[in-house]
């Protein structure tokens, strides 16, 4: 159990000249949830990117559940069990609820080249479909196409379809974005529900929800983390502080 | 929801019948036209569906659909010029020879997206237009005759107009029949999945690629069947058939009828090769009238002739 789920060693990803991840190490112990923070252009999105699958890092290692997870491509990284959301709502728009999740419940079944039987009949997709519906409250939506869903529900469908793929890490991409109180409630409810079994990386905008919720926030800023550590710890750290005041200190050690 | 479903699959029900009982109709009015034209619309709209799979189903623009239908063809019509001339050889051979042209110019144009993928389709099947146009052996530009039918023993003669007509439907019937089976089976939800939103596909553990290609094969193969029936109903074969206009036929009669729909593709090219046959009757220029038509009908009936039949029976 020493070994962390995920460990990011070393991440270094430029875009031209900007260096968007700086020399980033991270690790994410199973069990936990931890949440990621920075104020806008801090490289959270570039993170997730390469966590994911989406981007390589120009160098550095990422590892997961003991492997080396560095150049798998992304439906890879997703069949050995890290789930993602979206930050802008991603889903299959002109399917139904419960296709989107079946789908995601059907990737885990291995491959799919079976061309003859109704797969919109086969019992224990749709029934893995259901209990993913129902686990983010769902189930009566089930047959409503996505584009028929409101906002919130369709943030709910997305963590559905990631938890169809029974995943050992879910990384949710600000899950809370664009939802209304209440519907802010429910999900961080949600959450405090899902982190008793999954292991979760929380990249959020949300203070409220992230400080609830977390076991360590990582906060970054321009590619580097300044601060790991507890909640508490956090609150009270000075350069965190700064960096979300504004600190003309800040931008200018970055500037160089 | 489910009236619209209904009055379109009685419109598919209609075309079914109206296809089958069309040769005692022509053979009761001594009209051999109209089968030698239905001939031809059955053939075109087997080439139309297979696009369809890949276009309406699959999302994926293929400029280049003809090639198949010149690659099916010249099969048979050079295993014929050599003295090959049973079907069983030339057929399975007409198959294998689309199969492995999709195999190829999939994995490579697969790669791209969009535009570029629309461009690269139109590429490899202009090369293979111009690889037909240099075989000097058969027939180069001027094309190749086929002297003699594909030969069946005894199963079936080609060179009965009804048995080749019958023959050309039931091809397209079952072709619409493993479309059907497909696009409602694992593998489809998959390739439907991946048009709709392929970074969500991948991320849930779909390597699209993998399933774009099968998808891909399935329909070159199918479309080189329709050319291997083609070359037979013309006796002849040229690289004509494989020009860059012709894919976009196929496209048209595709979208025309509507994408994405098992039956839109057989309306769109009856309509389409029925209105060429008569406008082409009444003037020379009947290009002017088919063009304005088709965006009429593209405009005004998005998701074709099937889409607006949707629509109006929502009301």
């Amino acid at each position: 159990m020493a070994e962390p789920l995920l460990r990011a060693e070393n991440l270094v990803r430029r875009f031209g000249g900007i260096l968007a991840t700086d020399n980033l190490s991270l690790e994410i112990a199973r069990g936990e949830l931890h949440a990621i923070i920075g104020p806008n252009g801090a490289g959270k999105t570039t993170l997730i990117a390469q966590l994911i699958g989406q981007l390589r890092p120009s160098s550095g290692t990422i590892r997961f559940a003991g492997q080396d997870i560095t150049r798998l491509p992304a439906w890879r990284r997703s069949r050995l069990g890290l789930a993602r959301s979206f930050q802008i709502t991603s889903l299959l728009k002109d399917f139904t609820a419960a296709d989107n999740v079946a789908l995601a419940a059907q990737a885990r079944d291995g491959h799919s080249f079976r061309f003859w039987s109704n797969a919109r009949k086969e019992r224990h997709l749709r029934e893995a479909a259901r209990f993913a519906l129902a686990r983010v409250g769902l189930e009566r939506r089930a047959d409503a196409l996505v584009s028929q869903l409101s906002h919130g529900e369709q943030r709910e469908l997305e963590l559905a379809v990631a938890l169809a793929t029974s995943p050992q890490l879910l990384l949710l991409d600000e899950p809370m974005a664009g939802l209304g109180a209440t519907e802010s409630a429910r999900m961080v409810r949600l959450l405090a529900e899902l982190r008793k079994e999954v292991t979760i990386i929380l990249v959020e905008h949300d203070m409220n929800a992230v400080f609830a919720l977390a076991d360590r926030i990582t906060v970054l800023v321009y590619g580097r983390i300044i601060a790991s550590d507890v909640p508490a710890a956090i609150r009270v750290n000075a350069e965190v502080k700064r960096a979300y005041l504004g600190d003309q200190h800040v931008v200018t050690r970055h500037g160089r | 929801m489910k009236s619209p479903l209904n009055l379109r699959n009685t419109i598919a029900a209609l075309i079914v019948a109206g296809l089958a009982l069309l040769p005692l109709f022509s053979q009761a009015t001594g009209n051999i036209f109209v089968l030698t034209l239905f001939t031809r619309i059955v053939i075109f709209a087997l080439a139309a569906v297979s696009l369809n799979l890949i276009m309406g189903y699959g999302g994926m623009m293929s400029f280049g659909h003809a090639a198949y239908l010149g690659i099916g063809g010249y099969a048979v019509g050079i295993l014929a010029a050599e003295g090959i001339g049973s079907g069983f050889i030339q057929w399975p051979v007409a198959l294998a020879a689309s199969a492995l042209f999709a195999l190829v110019i999939g994995a490579l144009s697969l790669r791209t997206r969009g535009v570029y993928f629309i461009m690269i389709t139109l590429a490899f099947a202009q090369m293979a237009y111009y690889v037909a146009s240099g075989l000097s052996r058969y027939g180069g530009d001027d094309g190749l005759t086929i002297y003699k039918r594909s030969d069946f023993a005894g199963l079936i003669n080609l060179s009965s107009r009804v048995q080749f007509y019958y023959l050309c439907l039931g091809c397209l019937l079952g072709g619409i029949y493993l479309i059907w089976r497909i696009v409602n089976s694992r593998f489809g939800m998959v390739v439907q999945g991946l048009r709709s939103n392929e970074q969500r596909m991948q991320a849930i553990g779909f390597p699209a690629n993998r399933y774009r290609l099968v998808c891909f094969v399935i329909a070159g193969t199918m479309c080189g069947l329709a050319g291997a029936l083609l070359a037979n109903n013309t006796d002849f074969i040229s690289p004509a058939v494989m020009y860059w206009t012709r894919s976009g036929d196929l496209m048209v009669m595709v979208i025309l009828g509507g994408m994405g729909t098992l039956f839109g593709p057989v309306l769109g090219a009856i309509v389409y090769l029925v209105l060429e046959e008569f406008l082409s009757q009444v003037t020379e220029y009947w290009a002017i009238i088919m063009g304005p038509l088709l965006l009429l009908i593209v405009l005004f009936g998005r998701g074709g002739i099937f889409g607006l039949v949707g629509r109006l029976a929502r009301g």
